[in-house]
């Protein structure tokens, strides 16, 4: 029975979902380490994902689909440190507004616009020479037989946590979120950091909603995402704010949830929402360990003001 | 002194009358950003808001509907209120909508030998204990575990509709149906289990006629907003659930079990979601039915419930009419896609929009809080 559910099959699809929440996940762990949660990852999103989705309908261009979604991911992600920087909202609350505005916004274009769902071709398998061909424990079909997009988000993890570790940029997020008067006292503007993170951050759930509306999925359609955007801001949690451990609850979920795909197809006899629920009680479970840890960044949530 | 008192008064006719402009002012911009959006959408705006006006608030019917949807609102909104006043922020109503739902519909089904007004009472009781005990998880999680609360809530949520869809394709399956169904629906329950409409209430039915779909859990809501009111601001407990949403270590060193004020806080909000779900049910759906997502039931009522509680300033009396102004746009929404083909969908973004206002204007509040706060430092050296 487990030769047929762990297949090379499985692990490769495991990595392929797992593509959107790592986008979005690495990209939320920026704006957390400096201190702000942006729980209107799944809105944007929504919006990167359709935005991508058109620009390729419409032209049949990647390049183009890829700069929409990341301008589009950029703007909400402005916008939402406007609010929860300079205005200095309740971040968890105006999180559900942006949510509710990429939900909204994202179904009307795409009735007003395409009416009914679509399909493009989307971004093709690269099959990477030599490496996709090993056949030890099939790992050539498991990790190199994927989209640009997959390799792609793979690569940011490292370069995310290098950025966040060994840089004076990830040296002052780091303290922006920490200790934000003390960062301010030497020097490092609280605002322009968390500016930065949070636009970055919103970027990169665009891409993650490219990632599913052009890579992974090559469809469009009302709600695309289904919440995934707020399971990313929950694996930013379990990861304990490390990109590589964020990476590990990723694919993690990811595993849970091809492992249930695969349940179906073998046909073994678990009612299927228990398996689709799977993935979410064990976040929760996770969740429960992960806080544990309490490594939270100090000042995350808290908006900062000069001489308080 | 007197002139101190004289001086204090003035100030608290501002106060609220900050209050009151803030919501206002919040909607006033979100409109105007609507505006644009249907300028962009080639539509009139003027057209639009006339059509959402007519749809939602033009006749007897709209308004009746209007207060249909407002209905679930109230619940989860005064459900938030509680959560929000208490230092928790409940992002689980879809889920515990659900939980009572299930719960209510169950018993309906299952006890429908017992006489009316028992049956109604057992399934709305049982319907806010579910509620209760689906948001009590996350109270728990977030108390006793330190597992942030929103995120856990919306695992809930997901998980809640895994089990609904479940128990719709097993136990509570409709008999005519067999095996899975894509939209899968529990029986319809008995007439005596079924909540009156509004026109069976004296002096209601005079407003309403007999025609709408107004039904008694509208007056449930009231009822339940003006209880939550004397809980919060005239009872004990509610002096300690705002004390720890207000200031937690403050809270803490004046005695108050802190970690048993946010259970408490998120069973509360979790009960009065389960109450929302149960009475859509029994009141309006008389099944319970989905096509897999949670909004299919639920109608966002979940997420739209925060909106109005928020709009409504977190307190039961402006939850009300927010709620039915919430409630007026989404029905007046679909008469706007029919007239101007613009898609309801629009309502969605808007609420969005709404949110981010309202938690947005707050600063000015707060700025006006710290001056005074420095003022009467100042005066006090004096």
């Amino acid at each position: 029975m487990f030769d047929e559910l762990l297949t090379a099959g499985v692990f490769a699809s495991a990595i392929r979902l797992a593509t959107p929440y790592i986008y979005a996940a690495i990209g939320e762990t920026f704006g957390q380490r400096s201190g702000v949660l942006n729980l209107g990852v799944d809105g944007i999103m929504l919006m990167g994902a359709f935005a991508s989705f058109y620009a390729v309908y419409e032209t049949n261009s990647l390049l183009l689909g890829i700069l929409v979604a990341l301008l589009v991911g950029a703007l909400l992600g402005l916008f939402m440190a406007f609010i929860s920087v300079t205005l200095q909202a309740e971040q968890g609350i105006s999180g559900i507004g942006l949510y509710l505005f990429g939900l909204g916004m994202s179904e009307l274009l795409f009735v007003k616009l395409l009416g009914t769902p679509r399909s493009v071709d989307g971004f093709p398998r690269v099959d990477i020479p030599l490496l996709s061909d090993l056949q030890f424990l099939g790992i050539g079909e498991i990790f190199f037989r994927h989209n640009l997009m997959v390799y792609l988000a793979f690569a940011l993890v490292p370069i995310s946590a290098y950025v966040l570790n060994y840089t004076t940029l990830g040296l002052n997020i780091r303290a922006v979120g920490q200790n934000p008067q003390a960062a301010d006292a030497m020097g490092v503007s609280v605002a322009r950091v968390r500016y930065f993170t949070v636009t970055l951050g919103g970027m990169f759930s665009g891409l993650a909603g490219a990632s599913l509306s052009i890579a992974l999925l090559k469809v469009f359609q009302q709600n695309l995402t289904a919440g995934k955007g707020f399971i990313a801001v929950a694996l930013v949690y379990f990861g304990g704010w490390r990109p590589t451990w964020v990476l590990a609850g990723a694919m993690l979920f990811s595993f849970v949830n091809a492992l249930q795909l695969q349940v179906k197809t073998v046909g073994i006899d678990i009612p299927s929402e228990f398996a689709v629920m799977a993935p979410y009680v064990l976040t929760i479970i996770a969740l429960i360990f992960a806080t544990k840890r309490r490594e939270q960044p100090t000042a995350l949530t808290k908006p900062f003001e000069r001489g308080e | 002194m007197q002139f101190i008192s004289g001086i204090l008064q003035g100030r608290r006719i501002i106060d609220s009358l900050y209050s009151f402009l803030m919501p206002l002012l919040a909607i006033t911009a979100a409109l105007i950003v609507a505006a644009v959006m249907l300028f962009f959408l080639d539509a009139s705006p003027i057209d639009a808001y006339e059509a959402l006006y007519d749809g939602s608030l033009g006749n007897t019917n709209s308004i009746a509907e209007t207060l249909v949807k407002a209905t679930p609102l109230i619940f989860v909104g005064i459900g938030i209120c509680v959560a929000f006043r208490g230092g928790v922020i409940n992002i689980g109503g879809e889920g515990q909508m659900i939980a009572g739902a299930v719960a209510g519909t169950a018993v309906a089904l299952g006890l429908d030998g017992l006489p009316s007004l028992l049956l109604i009472t057992t399934s709305i009781v049982v319907g806010f204990i579910a509620g209760a005990l689906w948001g009590g998880i996350a109270g728990v999680l977030k108390a006793y575990f330190d597992v942030n609360e929103i995120l856990s809530t919306i695992m809930l949520n997901q998980i809640a509709i895994q089990l609904m869809v479940y128990l719709l394709n097993g136990v509570m399956q409709e008999p005519s149906e067999d095996g899975r169904n894509r939209i899968p629906k529990s029986s319809r329950i008995v007439e005596k289990a079924q909540l009156p409409r509004i026109d069976e209430v004296p002096f209601f039915d005079t407003l309403f006629g007999d025609t709408t779909r107004l039904h008694v859990g509208f007056l449930f809501a009231l009822i339940l907003a003006f209880l939550t009111f004397v809980l919060l601001w005239q009872t004990t407990l509610g002096y300690r659930i705002r004390a720890v949403g207000y200031n937690q270590d403050a809270a803490r060193y004046a005695g108050i079990n802190v970690k048993r004020q946010m259970l408490i806080s998120m069973l509360l909000a979790g009960g009065f979601a389960g109450l929302a779900g149960v009475i859509q049910v029994l009141g309006l759906q008389y099944r319970l039915q989905t096509d897999g997502s949670a909004v299919d039931f639920t109608g966002n009522a979940g997420f739209n419930g925060i909106v109005a509680a928020l709009f409504g300033g977190l307190h039961p009396a402006g939850t009300i009419p927010a709620s039915v102004f919430f409630g007026a746009l989404l029905v007046g929404a679909r008469n706007m896609q029919r007239v101007t083909e613009v898609p309801a969908s629009l309502i969605t973004a808007f609420n969005g929009i709404v949110v981010m206002f309202v938690v947005s204007v707050q600063i000015f509040n707060r700025r006006r809080a710290r001056r005074r706060a420095a003022v009467q430092k100042e005066q006090s050296h004096v």
